[in-house]
């Protein structure tokens, strides 16, 4: 057997303080009602860094300073100056990447492979990208002189911390409006190195602001008067929450919620390189991905083999340490998560379908779950129904590719879906023909920054990236 | 071995009887998608090795090695000192393994066969009108008996590419029948020259060609032209070892040759044949490396892991 020894990114790269508190006006403050917590390791439990909570005053001080700067400063400053600072942010994060990686991988939990090769990439392709428009607005099909809508509050969550920061602030800054950010109350370091990051850059104070707290000052911010635009990334439930909390407002809505996608292998697929688009697709972020593709609907003639090679490949995904360069799937990332996982897997397990997992051993502490699949599963499980946001996925076969596009579109879900086949005409006839935001044909969990994002039907509304990205921060 | 693979290894062997047969069979493999065959390969070479399993890693790698020179220059006293050094890699380290086996032209084994005589090293003879195959069948197959009588208990021949490309995969595969039966008891390895194949479908196909027909052995290259071995190249040609035995029982080893250079492409290229066909392959009997550079570099790497520092060029010798 070759047995790879361990090779773990080195720690010592992150100077992390013991404390942080509120990015507000450009600089750290200490929070008016003191509040604070703890964010962990979640795949050692052990404590990084106390985080400040942001309370009602703290979010009304943040919203001031992002007033203030979109009039005095950032909505009255030429586009190609405004572009200089997001080139020159998104220069220092290639140049800080490792370090970002490293403490993306601590705080979510998510392999460092992960976070070296796709995360931080796409963060600063995100600010390059955006950076390019800044002074090209009017190119942009909205208008002959677009104007930005002022003061953006913007709620990311866990799963993808700086890359969800990233899609928020670089098309915000890029058009011009001034931006309150609150990222996840289990992931929110890397978006206060990122707040480092734009003192280093020298952008001036107030433009960006982070409010660290939990659903509490989300809600404060979103709720605000002085705000005028809200983007959302999350679950569904609060998706929906935050939109009745806007209704009758002056404020533009984009929300990018659950999914539950279809990967739909046809029996003419390339089914090696199937196999490994079903693996990204599930398992890629231990699952924890809006846009995963947690329905494989495979064609019941080729079902048997595919789930073999499947089974086959699986045993060779490595669990464990998110900071091993030759980890495959890391930790969950909180143990909220990890028991909403066992609920659904168990609740797969109680309705009838197959469970089944390769062999690995899960470290002892932190939270973990060996990745899953459930085969026999139908429409009527609600593993078919509902979101897992982990490394499970539920295995359905169809007959024709009516009947896949059927059950693909059967879900109150329409984020992304994947085809698999070996012919052209097949994918743009089933393309046509899925109710998902996103599709992919021989592929999976492909992104980009010139390249839109975002839902149908209960999967939100607005798109996210590529020039289309910028309507939701233009007052169009 | 089971009652399926009994019966669906009978049936495959009668595929070769009849082109029409052939066709249908390696027409309905499933295809490649070359996008992401490259970008599961990419992804492979991403792994870390190090410390101790890099010294396993780099140890493995050097038994694997098809010590090799093919060149119109080549002398008996060329090919003898190369033979030597497969004996002997590192005659400062008397624990550094010797390599899997001397790759020479026909002419050179008898030179060769007199160093290796008893050692456990192979004796590997390029056959078959290497490395175009433009010759008439009979010259193939003399030059194939003539490499066994001299001493080579290993023959690489080349696939006739001109018959496969223009779809006449019987003929390909009567050829290979044939100098496996003039090979004897020699091992049989086929070369597809896949930089001539050109798309990972054939490559596929070519390799299934190759073990329906009997060789014991896929290599991926000759070396003589511009694209030799490559990670998605030996990739697909794993997934077609892995699928063959699975289906007839019968393993068939793999040899990516050319343009290996380095211990970290070596590396990457056993890190692929860990996680595609697993430990089972992971030996000198079914994986190769056809390459002559590459045995310094892995020798330059063992060196430095055992004493910490790395010795110049001029300490390893060359031959």
């Amino acid at each position: 057997m070759f047995e790879y020894a361990p090779a773990p990114e080195s720690r010592s790269v992150v100077d992390l303080k013991p404390s942080y508190g509120l990015f507000i006006d450009g600089e750290f403050v200490d929070p008016t009602d003191g509040g604070s917590f703890k964010s962990i390791n979640p795949a050692s439990e052990e404590a990084l860094a106390e985080v400040a909570e942001a309370g009602p005053q703290d979010v009304e001080r943040a919203v001031r300073a992002a007033r203030t700067a979109y009039e005095k400063v950032w909505g009255l400053m030429p586009g190609r100056d405004r572009a200089k600072y997001l080139f020159r942010i998104a220069r220092i994060i290639q140049e800080r990447s490792r370090e970002l990686a490293v403490l993306e991988s601590l705080d979510n939990g998510k392999p460092i492979k992960e976070s070296r090769d796709v995360d931080l990439p796409l963060v600063a392709a995100h600010f390059f990208y955006y950076a390019g428009w800044a002074d090209k607005l009017e190119h942009a099909g909205f208008g002959a002189d677009p104007k930005p809508v002022g003061v953006a509050a913007q709620v990311i969550p866990w799963n993808f911390p700086l890359l969800m920061l990233a899609w928020k602030i670089a098309p915000a800054l890029a058009a011009g409006n001034t931006v309150v950010l609150k990222p996840a109350e289990t992931t929110p370091l890397t978006a206060l190195l990122f707040a480092e990051i734009c003192q280093q850059a020298e952008l001036p104070a107030g433009v960006v602001n982070i409010v660290t707290g939990a659903g509490d000052t989300g809600r404060t911010l979103v709720e605000h008067p002085g705000v005028d635009k809200v983007a959302f990334t999350g679950s569904t439930d609060v998706g929906r929450a935050i939109a009745r909390s806007v209704a009758g407002t002056r404020k533009k809505l984009t929300l990018e919620l659950g999914g539950k996608a279809a990967n739909i292998v046809f029996d003419d697929a390339p089914i090696d390189q199937a196999v490994e688009g079903i693996v990204n697709g599930i398992f890629f972020n231990q699952g924890h991905v809006c846009c995963a593709g947690s329905r494989l609907l495979v064609q019941e003639n080729v079902a048997d083999r595919v789930l073999e090679s499947l089974k086959r490949r699986m045993a060779q995904l490595r669990v464990g340490d998110p900071l091993d360069k030759n980890t495959d799937i890391g930790a969950i990332n909180s143990a909220a998560q990890l028991e909403r996982i066992r609920e659904l897997s168990d609740a797969g397990s109680a309705e009838g379908a197959e469970r089944w997992s390769p062999p690995c051993e899960l470290p002892d502490r932190g939270f973990w779950f060996a990745p899953t699949i459930f085969t026999g599963v139908t429409q009527a499980h609600r593993i078919a129904r509902e979101e897992i946001f982990g490394p499970v996925l539920s295995v359905l076969t169809f007959r024709t590719p009516a009947e896949a596009v059927e059950k693909a579109n059967n879900t109150p879900y329409g984020l992304s879906a994947g085809i698999w086949t070996d012919k052209g005409s097949r994918i743009l006839w089933t393309a046509d023909r899925l109710r998902a935001g996103v599709v992919w044909a021989n592929t999976f969990n492909k992104f980009d920054p010139t390249s839109p994002f975002g839902g149908y039907k209960e999967s939100g509304y607005g798109r996210e990236g590529g020039r289309h990205g910028l309507e939701g921060y233009l007052n169009v | 071995m089971t009652a399926t693979t009994t019966s669906a290894r009978s049936e495959l062997s009668e595929l070769g009887r009849s082109e029409t047969a052939l066709r249908t069979f390696l027409h309905g493999l499933p295809g490649v998608d070359q996008v992401g065959a490259e970008q599961r390969a990419a992804q492979l070479g991403t792994r870390s090795i190090k410390t101790t399993a890099k010294a396993q890693a780099i140890d493995l790698a050097i038994r694997m090695v098809d010590l090799t020179t093919l060149e119109g220059a080549d002398t008996p006293g060329k090919v003898r000192a190369l033979a030597a050094k497969a004996l002997r890699p590192d005659p400062a380290d008397p624990s550094c393994p010797h390599v899997g086996a001397v790759c020479v032209y026909p002419a050179m084994v008898p030179y060769v066969a007199e160093v290796l005589r008893g050692s456990g090293v192979h004796l590997a003879s390029v056959a078959t009108a290497f490395p175009s195959g433009q010759a008439p069948l009979e010259i193939k197959l003399a030059d194939t008996r003539a490499a066994v009588a001299a001493g080579a208990d290993e023959i690489d021949m080349v696939i006739n590419r001109g018959a496969f490309l223009a779809g006449r995969y019987k003929e390909v595969y009567d050829e290979i029948v044939a100098t496996k039966e003039a090979a004897g008891d020699a091992h049989l390895k086929v070369i597809l020259e896949t930089g001539e194949l050109a798309t990972y479908d054939n490559v596929r196909r070519a390799s299934w060609l190759a073990m329906l027909a009997g060789g014991d052995f896929i290599k991926t290259s000759t070396g003589k032209v511009p694209v030799a071995a490559t990670l998605p190249v030996t990739l697909v040609m794993l997934e077609a070892v892995r699928d063959f035995r699975a289906a007839t029982g019968r393993q068939v080893g793999v040899k990516p040759a050319g343009g290996i250079k380095n211990t970290k492409d070596a590396i990457k290229y056993l890190v692929m044949v860990n996680e595609t066909v697993g430990a089972d392959w992971l030996d000198p009997d079914w994986f190769r490396f056809g390459a002559s550079s590459l045995l310094n570099d892995l020798l330059m790497q063992r060196t430095k892991l055992t004493t910490g520092t790395y010795s110049g060029p001029d300490y390893f010798t060359l031959d």
